[in-house]
């Protein structure tokens, strides 16, 4: 029996062949819309996540995963679940989120189970690419830089560079990543729940943050419509395709750093494919936590995150935001 | 003439003391305030110690600069330790314009179940991490984990911090 680190190091090292052909390919094949169109979006939750330990249990996140992933799909069997979503010959990107360090970045725990379920879909493990802004980002996930091709590479866009040209689509004026641009055929964003102190909530959307050269540019307005608008730059738009969220740990209050005096424990993942009702879902999620924590809504503490209505408006289109039209699933 | 080289070396010998008392207050101003390794029982610096300027603040804290830059803040020094090879921390001095604006973001940051401390001008405690002010400084020590020994641990650190402040 290989244990799953083992096969992790094999896989990394390419020593595993694995997956077949999707026939599907590519993402965009799935559709997140309910017959009913509604936009999808699932919580899956395990309360024992963390056990005794401050870290999650990283057998029991990948089976979080699974159900996460099963549920959104409709299919039980996990590896055939990431085939409907990614294709084994593209090159796919997982966005991280390390900037409040150690304390509070995306758990490595899903990092890993979502390389290794990718790995059984069919990609090849230089084909996948674990990125952020910079090397202390990527570390504060507890990752280790990684180039060499034979492996899953593991790289910030301090080692890419950046486009040299901006691109704009309304207020957002920004010089993108090359990994973003030039190496990944698609990016699944792994963004960790956080209050923000400008925008309300960091999740989903304001997770591209990372992808642009000068992210303060866009920190005007609580970040609206500035979060709207980079999501709304084509090739943030288009190559962004889906979301695993880490909702393993976050703090409601005082974010985006760590602020352990703020932290809790959702215990829970929550993944789709419309940014605008992950993040929706997301926001509602703090604003109870703030409820049962005795802290102002986000509104009332004059930051409600506003950006996640203009994205969904006609002239962004990114998604819904209205709770009637997302199909919420909470397993 | 004998007596005018006396002069002149009483004036140098002077200046030099002038300059040099200047130059050890200078010294102590500036200071750097994140205690070495060993010199607080227990603790390890297990990083260089790194420097932003106010407008390089978001390097480090992308979307927290602001705060600390409306409150005015000058510069940022930063450096990870270790308690006794295991507990992570990290410890963050904000040199701000003014007493005021360290005064701001103590207060800002407070919730219901911080504990006072009788530390710097002002301090709270919490089960991982300690907040001062002291003068024009604000410092965060932050512990990654919750452990029984932390919140004596930290203190012990804010304690030397706060003698060199």
């Amino acid at each position: 029996m290989t244990s799953r680190r083992d096969f992790l190091k094999e896989a990394a090292t390419g020593a595993v062949v694995l997956g077949s052909q999707s026939k599907l390919g590519f993402a965009g094949m799935l559709d997140h819309h309910t017959e009913a169109g509604k936009s999808k979006v699932v919580i899956a939750r395990d309360p024992q996540l963390h056990g005794t330990g401050a870290q999650p249990d990283e057998k029991r996140v990948l089976a979080l995963l699974d159900r996460a992933i099963a549920t959104y799909t409709g299919r039980q069997n996990p590896v055939e679940s990431w085939k409907h979503i990614v294709g084994p010959n593209k090159v796919v990107g997982l966005k991280t989120n390390g900037l409040g360090g150690k304390g509070i970045s995306t758990h490595l725990a899903l990092i890993h189970a979502v390389c290794e379920r990718l790995q059984q879909a069919g990609v090849k493990p230089g084909n996948i690419i674990v990125w952020d802004r910079n090397a202390r980002d990527l570390q504060a996930c507890g990752l280790t830089i990684n180039t060499d091709p034979s492996r899953v590479r593991c790289f910030g866009s301090d080692v890419s560079g950046y486009e040299e040209q901006p691109v704009a689509w309304g207020t957002a004026s920004v010089k993108l990543s090359k990994i973003l641009t030039r190496e990944c055929d698609m990016v699944i964003g792994l963004p960790i729940l956080k209050d923000h102190e400008m925008a309300g909530v960091t999740f989903a959307m304001k997770n591209m943050y990372g992808v642009v050269e000068k992210p303060f540019e866009l920190h005007a307005g609580g970040c609206n419509p500035s979060v709207a608008d980079l999501n709304r730059i084509p090739t943030v738009r288009d190559k962004v395709r889906f979301t695993v969220g880490d909702a393993i740990s976050s703090v409601y209050q005082g974010g985006p750093g760590f602020h352990p005096e703020h932290l809790w424990y959702p215990n829970a993942l929550i993944v789709g494919e419309d940014r605008v009702a992950v993040d929706h879902t997301a926001w509602q999620m703090i604003e109870r936590q703030r409820a049962v924590a005795g802290v102002p809504t986000l509104e009332a503490a004059g930051r409600p995150p506003r950006y996640i209505a203009t994205a969904a408006d006609a002239a962004h289109g990114l998604g819904v935001n209205d709770p009637q039209r997302i199909h919420l699933m909470e397993v | 003439m004998k007596s005018c080289s006396i002069r002149c070396v009483l004036a140098v010998a002077a200046i030099a003391i002038v300059a040099l008392a200047a130059g050890t207050g200078c010294k102590k101003h500036h200071s750097n305030p994140l205690p070495e390794s060993g010199a607080v029982a227990g603790w390890q610096k297990t990083s260089d110690t790194r420097v932003f300027a106010a407008k390089d603040l978001w390097q480090y804290i992308d979307g927290d600069a602001e705060q600390y830059i409306s409150a005015g803040v000058v510069s940022t020094s930063t450096s990870d330790y270790k308690y006794q090879g295991q507990l992570e921390a990290v410890v963050d001095v904000y040199t701000m314009g003014d007493a005021n604006g360290a005064r701001k973001i103590l207060e800002n940051g407070q919730t219901r179940d911080a504990k006072s401390l009788q530390l710097g001008d002002a301090g709270v405690a919490y089960a991982q991490s300690v907040i001062f002010r002291k003068g024009p400084s604000l410092v965060r020590i932050v512990a990654y984990e919750s452990t029984p020994d932390a919140p004596q641990a930290l203190l012990a650190l804010a304690h030397a911090i706060e003698a060199k402040l």
